[in-house]
């Protein structure tokens, strides 16, 4: 089948995790995959992001597929399900929530900066190297540190549900597949 | 010559991920509005490619009732 540009956008995803690790500040970027597939579904009605931009599903199929890391078995059925889908979209978008939150009170500096990187909501790990002090306002940073924390740990469990079931089992309750599918079927209605 | 069976998604199930649509090698499967995928039996050849790797097993493989 004949490549596009797009096919490569694989590489984008390990560019910008990559970039966070060295500094903090280019998590920023992630912005983009949270705002083109809204774009595409809001103003374009459909999931096109999804099916030929999004990064990280090609990175699984890249690993899952052609790397042979998946054991490509069935995905369990709860995790497709409607409640599931719908429940972790609504977690996702509390955590997100939460996270802006936090960058108001550095904002409004009732709380101080945290240079670290929270993974699966959970585990604090310390991240200082990847930003200097005073290279920009806190909540800035702040806000890196915190969105930084959501795409790697949505990597992360992207990768261990690309290895345990079928390469692109992530896509099957990713919070912005389900957002932007329900979007569509609005608009469509 | 027509192959003997076609992919079939269900539509209640199908996350429209496009993984269907990538794996397809005969531009048979698309997601259609966003909504979710839909496989052209005209176009499909059974392979079952799409079926083998759609996350929400959504995509059934079926027997042509309509081979002569």
């Amino acid at each position: 089948m004949k490549k596009h540009w797009y096919d490569y956008l694989w590489i984008w995803t390990i560019i910008y995790f990559a970039l966070g690790f060295f500094n903090i500040l280019f998590a920023w970027l992630g912005m983009i995959d949270f705002l083109l597939p809204l774009g595409f579904a809001l103003f374009g009605g459909n999931k096109w992001f999804c099916n030929h931009l999004c990064g990280r599903g090609q990175l699984c199929m890249k690993l899952g597929s052609g790397l042979k890391c998946s054991r490509n078995q069935p995905t369990p059925a709860w995790m497709y399900s409607k409640w599931f889908r719908y429940g972790f979209l609504a977690f996702f978008l509390t955590m997100f929530g939460n996270m802006l939150f936090q960058t108001w009170l550095v904002g409004a500096g009732v709380s101080s900066l945290r240079e670290a990187v929270k993974l699966f909501w959970t585990f604090r790990v310390p991240w200082g190297w990847a930003y200097t002090p005073g290279l920009v306002p806190d909540w800035i940073a702040q806000f890196s540190f915190g969105f930084y924390s959501l795409m790697l740990t949505s990597l992360l469990l992207g990768l261990i549900v690309m290895v345990l079931y079928k390469p692109r089992t992530w896509c099957a309750f990713c919070p912005m597949g389900t957002m932007t599918q329900l979007v569509c079927k609005w608009e469509h209605r | 010559m027509a192959s003997k069976r076609y992919a079939e998604a269900d539509r209640t199930v199908c996350v429209a991920c496009g993984t269907c649509e990538s794996v397809c090698p005969k531009r048979a499967a698309a997601v259609v509005k966003g909504r979710w995928a839909e496989i052209d039996r005209s176009l499909c050849v059974g392979c079952g490619l799409c079926a083998k790797a759609c996350p929400a097993n959504c995509i059934k493989l079926t027997e042509r009732s309509d081979l002569s």
